[in-house]
């Protein structure tokens, strides 16, 4: 897992609701085996046609995304399958972070586990960045802050732990297996 | 005493907590049954080789295969290889790692093979008060037995692996209290429509949903499963029912339930669960059965759900209804009744148990699926098959002139090749309609196995009470 401290960039605006992880990764991508190159795919069927050339209309597609390392969505981002290949495409190609009012359970632990940080606004905020595609955002999960180019510093909630080990780089598994005594008790009681 | 009074969700956390969640750190949650299969396990079994640590608890693991398995006999049993052969190779990556780690498979040729979320409850894996998890986001159903049970990522399915723990912080809890009786032609498949068309898709993020009230009470157990199946379509991760009399009976006589003196055992222990009187939910929704119609889903989402006697909505809450349209091909106000079929699949997760077969050849028997169209019919796994088959409805469905399959999700998501045409229309039985779902340009409307016959037979959208 990456660590993440802070990170300034320009954004990229998906502004539609409810976009799924079948939209971020179609399943016909999912019969790889390792968790590479999946970036190639991301968001396959809004960024090619049927030739598999580019969509010049699609946003992904455009010059001025290029280097974009946050991605901002409507309401609900990540809904649908469990599918860990949707943070994994979304990293591969080069995102940090994704900015939404609402962001799907699974897709939100996942990403954590991944570096890829899910940052929850207000409607305000989030109307705000879904109007002004291209904002130059800093996100500090050290402060768990995002500051916007008007200067506003908006508050952002994150699990605590998770925070923890994506500041530090701690790996989760570790975590998990130094209470091994703990989980043996629980098996004996059990 | 109301202060001790607890719900289901909340006794079946706290009795599998190895240790309690603080401000620092969540919970360690201890899993009692984890099932695998080969698209989101490859990773995680890489990841246990990475840092050489074993499988903790094989004997609480269990694999199958299901989402990029063929359908076509010839193809599972022998006579033609495997068609997409990245499919064909996490198939086998998934023995090799089963084989290296000690996890039991239900593999390929296995006769209890089948999809991961109907065989548990098949061989009585599936019990009340369990916590059950599987790298598949439907893993929802499981709770329609009383269990709390949880889709992971990849990642979280080598904690389970490694540990048989997952670190989790507590979910608030839903209450879905449903009263009334639902009408004739009406299914349990309408009812979770109706609870998403009213929750709407993110209405139960961050949530545990109980579906209860008489009407829950008396759904059948694979009814019970359709409804917790679809908590996910909500945001939810869990939907859970509480055990009764129908669900012992139901697990009674299945293969891996306890049986003799743990039987009663673990009876005495499952009559505890119920959430006591007084115990208080985060959230309720009420709503009564006795208006609910038939329902069919026009849009890209599963809360794009009308009636299918009503018409499509003039308008939307934002961009997405105009975009839903566009892509689905139809016109706001439009009657969605009447709408032509290209395809129709009964099958996945939601809709292939014994009961959803027999659902669907109550309406085919004697009639015929319209001419062009291509209708397949995949039970939700062998043992299904083989008592479709023992019951002859595989006659039913053939002498229609739909195709009958081996099992697995198939045309739900399409990893297998079982794919809708782009433009085409499929009325489906399965849980997702989202764009290109089954395949690129599909057009997915999400009915229940009744409504799914009876369009295949008029080879338009058909209210399936005018056939029964």
């Amino acid at each position: 897992m990456q660590p993440f401290t802070a990170l300034t960039s320009r954004t990229v605006v998906l502004p539609a609701t409810n976009i799924d992880t079948d939209q971020i990764i179609p399943a016909r991508f999912l019969t790889t085996t390792t968790r590479s190159g999946l970036g190639a795919h991301l968001f396959a069927d809004w960024r090619y046609d049927e030739s598999g050339a580019p969509r010049p209309d699609f946003v992904l597609n455009r010059p001025e995304s290029a280097g974009c390392r946050i991605l901002v969505a409507g309401r609900n981002f990540g809904c649908g399958s469990s599918r860990e290949h949707a943070p994994w495409a979304l990293l591969d190609h080069g995102f940090r972070a994704v900015v939404s009012a609402e962001i799907a359970d699974i897709f939100g632990n996942n990403s954590l586990k991944n570096g890829l940080l899910p940052v929850i606004v207000d409607d305000a905020t989030s109307s705000w960045l879904l109007e002004h595609p291209g904002a130059e955002l800093t996100v500090d999960l050290a402060a768990g802050t995002l500051t916007l180019p008007t200067g506003i510093k908006v508050s952002f909630p994150i699990e605590a732990f998770a925070r923890h080990c994506l500041l530090n780089g701690v790996d989760e598994l570790g975590y998990l297996l130094s209470r091994s005594r703990e989980i043996e008790a629980y098996e004996r009681r059990a | 005493m109301p202060q001790s009074a607890r719900t289901l969700f909340e006794k079946v956390w706290e009795r599998h907590l190895v240790a309690a969640e603080t401000a620092a750190t969540p919970a360690v949650l201890y899993i009692d049954l984890h099932l695998i299969h080969e698209v989101t396990s490859p990773q995680a079994f890489a990841l246990l080789r990475e840092r050489g640590v074993a499988v903790r608890r094989p004997d609480l693991t269990l694999a199958t295969m299901d989402h990029s398995t063929p359908t076509r006999t010839a193809q599972v049993f022998g006579g033609a290889p495997i068609a997409i052969e990245s499919a064909a190779r996490q198939i086998r990556e998934l023995e090799a790692n089963c084989a290296q780690f000690g996890v039991e498979l239900l593999g390929l040729t296995s006769e209890q093979r089948g999809i991961v979320h109907i065989i548990g409850p098949d061989l009585g894996l599936t019990q009340p008060g369990k916590t059950i998890v599987c790298g598949d986001s439907h893993t929802s159903t499981h709770g329609a037995l009383g269990a709390l049970a949880f889709g992971i990522g990849t990642t979280e399915v080598a904690h389970v692996l490694a540990s048989q723990c997952l670190l989790q912080r507590k979910p608030r809890t839903l209450a879905v209290e449903v009263e009334g009786t639902l009408r004739a032609g009406v299914t349990a498949k309408d009812l979770i429509l109706a609870i998403i068309g009213k929750l709407g898709v993110a209405g139960g993020t961050g949530h545990v949903i109980e579906y209860r009230g008489a009407t829950i009470r008396a759904l059948d157990m694979d009814e019970r499963m359709t409804v917790c199946n679809m908590s996910i379509e909500a945001g939810a991760r869990a939907g859970m029912i509480a055990p009764d009399a129908t669900t012992y009976a139901y697990l009674a006589t299945r293969p891996r339930a306890p049986q003799g003196a743990a039987w009663e055992r673990a009876l005495s222990d499952w009559h505890t669960l119920p959430t006591d009187a007084g115990a208080r939910f985060d959230r309720e929704l009420r709503l009564g059965a006795g208006d609910i119609e038939p329902m069919i889903t026009w849009g890209t989402n599963p809360g794009m759900v009308i009636p299918v006697t009503g018409a499509i909505p003039r308008q939307g809450p934002d961009a997405v209804f105009a975009r839903a349209l566009s892509y689905m091909g139809l016109e706001p106000g439009a009657p969605i009744r009447d709408q032509p079929v290209n395809v129709v699949f009964i099958g996945s997760c939601t809709n292939a148990r014994l009961s959803d077969l027999r659902s669907a050849a109550r309406v085919l028997r004697g009639r015929h699926i319209a001419r062009g169209l291509t209708m397949l019919v995949v039970p939700g796994s062998q043992q299904v098959k083989r008592q479709a088959e023992a019951e002859g409805l595989d006659r039913v469905f053939i002498e229609a002139g739909a195709e009958w399959r081996e099992s697995g999700c198939s045309m739900c998501l399409g990893m297998n090749g079982d794919t809708v045409p782009r433009g085409a229309y499929a009325v489906s039985t399965s849980n997702r309609n989202f764009e290109g779902r089954q395949g690129a340009g599909a057009r997915t409307l999400l009915a229940s196995p009744l409504t799914a016959a009876a369009s295949a037979v008029r080879g338009r959208v058909t209210d399936p009470r005018e056939l029964l």
